[in-house]
């Protein structure tokens, strides 16, 4: 664990925490927006390059943006009155611990632990699009494809009050 | 290459090997990016100083007046006057401002603006990192500042603040896309993302022309899209309206006061420099001369004399265009430069893949020229464009 | 075609900017400190009280009847009325203003004040540069102050001021008009009174010459 990882991994989760139990709904946007970034940080220190930046492009540049568009626009900045715990807080407690259990004893029975680790390979950009314009070109159109539908069906839901007319 | 073409580099690496008799070798890689880091803040930040007064002066020029012209020879001393009065002045923050966040906005804002200078070529062997993702780093670290803009007009609790940050961000986030596909078309030619490399695409001579981009029909289409989405990203007329003085006060930064307003201004000029400084590397053959007889002219002198230019240009189409209505400036974004830049990436695949020679030329010519004059027959198809009469003035 | 209009303002932006530097005509601008542009006639700042004569307090016209204190609108004069009379241009006694302040940074240059004197005793002055280091006593104008002379008055508003001497010129002559009837009706009542004196006292003396 080097110190990097540690600064990064502290502040990723600070944030997340916060994220969770900030009172002002616009503050946990921006602690998201901070996890976002100290992800983007852990796989940059992974070496990572093309996942990191995009991750920022996406996450902190479009979709930090439309949290904080959904929240101004759907109720108002103050902050809610309602505690930040539900009163069933032990119940989820009691969960988290066995899912906890259950998959600590699955990944130390596993067989992948067994397995000898392979070096991280070194992956390029370049590799990264060749791949995606080669091997992978199919997924990458449906997926092209979907976002498409879903944009035009966006568009369709915005527009529909003027056809009504 | 001529030793003043390297002087800084050779001066930096001098400086390093005197550091490393007295500091322990661990230290020198932070030393080395801290020399880069000042340099780049010196340079671009001076840079900032002199583009406020050749503004100001340019565009009183532009509208017959003197512009500021009493402190120092010719007002020259102006910007060395106003960064002093920022200083001094009292630092207001509203009582009902959310104060944490309200501080954070303008830092949050510079940081970026400054980062993204770490991975443009602004001379030969002059970058700060070379990136192989260096054009992503550029856009991803661009994109923070969004956040910025929307952290400073919500914590303002000034409604006109809100509505600039809420115009601002709709803006930026409109024509980054065309901004971004725009370079596409760059990246696609070059087959790189590294900004570096794309320069060393743009070396010698395509016949009497230099071979920069901006001198093939895709690519000068490309620079004239990404300029003008760099000119709404920075929020500039005929693009401000985000800060109209005579809507929204000062939009997002109606609320700062003293330096901090200083450092929107800072951020805002600092994000046009990095962005016109990509608009060179990308499109104008980075920091090399047009000729192979003036490179006796350091490459770094010619990268900056190009952003002169650019600067210039930007203050000019500023004293010319009035401002945009906000739908006009969603339409601009949506219904002519997207389709624009995405015809754009094909004809850069059409010039890649035909053989070089005249057809190649007017093939891809015809695909920009065709669909420019076809989109801005039918926008301008149904609307009524005549000299306004007034109803009540006049 | 799209852009034609961009391309044409552009042209015109530059024409303005390379003939700012040719022509000198372009450049409207008046250097201020160096250069002022000629005042018109009726420019108006703050107002003053004329007087007449020598002796700026002695002569001022002002007879503190405090119209002005009141009609003001930002209410920024303050007047306090002295206590004794003393002969006005008329010769006609008068109170005068003890105290007569007026606040600059709270005046805002109606010109009210001029409306309503009834006695052409505020008038608005057109000297522009009132600026003090002092905000607080340095805007608070007094009657020293405000005291000038009636040939200041002709020389700024010189229209305004000629009808205000023909005002006060006739005012004048109608005192003097009055004094003079009534000094000839009270000399004429003596004469009729001193008659039927005569007239019931038999035998008459020398008649009195009365002036
Ligand atoms: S000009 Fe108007 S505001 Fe000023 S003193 Fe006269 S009445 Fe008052
Ligand atoms: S200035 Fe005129 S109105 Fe005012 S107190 Fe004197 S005489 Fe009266």
């Amino acid at each position: 664990m080097t110190p990097a990882f540690l600064i990064i991994a502290v502040l990723t989760i600070v944030a997340a925490a916060g994220a969770m139990t900030l009172r002002n709904l616009i503050h946990c946007a921006l602690a998201v927006a901070v996890a976002f970034v100290g992800l983007a940080a852990a796989y940059l220190q992974l070496n990572a390059q093309f996942v990191g930046f995009a991750q920022i492009l996406v996450y902190v540049g479009a979709v930090a943006i439309v949290i904080v568009f959904a929240a101004l626009l759907t109720r108002g900045g103050e902050p809610s009155s309602e505690a930040i715990f539900s009163k069933t807080w032990f119940a989820g407690l009691g969960v988290t611990i066995a899912v906890l259990g259950v998959l600590t004893w699955a990944i130390t029975r596993s067989v992948v632990t067994q397995r000898e680790t392979a070096p991280a390979p070194e992956v390029t950009v370049k590799q990264i699009g060749d791949a995606l314009m080669t091997k992978y070109v199919l997924p990458l159109e449906v997926i092209g494809l979907l976002l498409t539908a879903a944009l035009i069906g966006a568009v369709i839901i915005a527009m529909r009050d003027e056809v009504k007319k | 290459m001529s030793e003043f073409d390297q002087i800084f580099v050779t001066l930096k690496h001098w400086l390093l090997g005197q550091l490393a008799n007295v500091v322990p070798g661990a230290l020198l890689p932070v030393l080395s990016a801290l020399l880069s880091i000042a340099a780049i803040i010196m340079v671009f930040a001076t840079l900032f100083a002199i583009m406020t007064i050749l503004e100001r002066k340019g565009l009183g020029r532009i509208q017959n007046r003197f512009g500021p012209n009493r402190v120092g020879p010719f007002g020259f001393l102006q910007p060395a006057a106003d960064g002093i009065k920022a200083l001094i002045k009292e630092d207001l923050v509203p009582r009902a401002a959310d104060k944490v966040v309200h501080l954070l906005a303008p830092v949050m804002l510079v940081v970026p603006a400054l980062l993204v200078y770490a991975v443009l070529p602004i001379g030969r062997n002059m970058v700060a990192i070379d990136f192989d993702a260096g054009l992503l780093f550029f856009f991803a670290v661009g994109a923070a500042s969004e956040l910025a803009v929307f952290m400073a007009g919500w914590s303002s609790r000034n409604k006109y603040a809100l509505l600039g940050a809420m115009r601002a961000v709709a803006q930026m986030v409109s024509y980054e896309i065309p901004l971004i596909l725009s370079t596409v078309s760059v990246v696609m030619i070059t087959g790189t993302l590294s900004p570096v490399k794309m320069v060393e695409a743009q070396v010698g001579q395509g016949g009497w022309l230099p071979a920069w981009f901006v001198f093939t029909p895709w690519g000068f289409a490309g620079f004239v899209l990404f300029m003008i989405a760099a000119n709404a990203e920075a929020n500039r007329s005929p693009f401000d309206l985000p800060e109209g003085e005579s809507e929204l006060v000062a939009g997002y930064f109606t609320e700062y006061s003293g330096f901090k307003f200083a450092l929107f201004f800072l951020a805002e000029y600092l994000g046009l420099f990095a962005v016109s400084g990509l608009g060179i590397t990308l499109f104008l053959g980075g920091w090399q001369a047009p000729f192979p007889a003036l490179e006796f002219i350091p490459s770094w002198a010619w990268f900056f004399a190009k952003l002169l230019g650019l600067i210039v240009l930007f203050i000019w189409t500023r004293g010319t265009l009035p401002r945009l209505r906000v739908d006009q400036l969603m339409n601009f974004a949506w219904k002519f430069m997207l389709p624009l830049a995405l015809i754009n990436l094909l004809t850069a695949a059409v010039w890649h893949y035909m053989p070089p020679g005249s057809p190649r030329w007017l093939v891809c010519s015809g695909m920009v020229v065709g669909p420019y004059v076809l989109l801005g027959r039918g926008l301008l198809a149904g609307k009524h464009v005549a000299k306004r009469i007034y109803r009540y003035a006049e | 075609m799209l852009g034609e209009g961009i391309i044409k303002g552009m042209a015109e932006t530059a024409r303005n900017f390379l003939g700012s530097y040719v022509s000198a005509e372009r450049l409207t601008t008046v250097q201020y400190p160096e250069e002022r542009a000629p005042q018109i006639e009726n420019a108006r700042q703050f107002p003053f009280l004329v007087f007449d004569g020598q002796d700026p307090i002695q002569g001022l016209r002002c007879v503190g009847c405090q119209i002005c204190e009141k009609e003001c609108p930002p209410k920024c004069i303050y007047i306090v009325k002295s206590k004794d009379k003393r002969a006005d241009y008329k010769g006609q006694l008068q109170l005068y203003p003890a105290t007569f302040d007026i606040d600059l940074s709270v005046c805002m240059s109606c010109q009210i004040c001029v409306e309503v004197c009834p006695f052409e005793a505020i008038k608005m002055d057109t000297a522009y540069e009132l600026s003090t280091t002092d905000r607080f006593g340095g805007l608070l104008v007094n009657k020293t102050q405000l005291a000038k002379s009636n040939e200041h008055y002709r020389k700024i508003h010189p229209t305004d001021a000629a009808v205000s001497d023909t005002v006060l010129a006739a005012e004048v002559a109608k005192a003097q008009a009055k004094v003079k009837a009534e000094a000839e009706t009270k000399a004429k009542a003596a004469a009729e009174a001193k008659a039927k004196v005569a007239a019931s006292a038999g035998p008459q003396p020398a008649p009195a010459l009365t002036v």
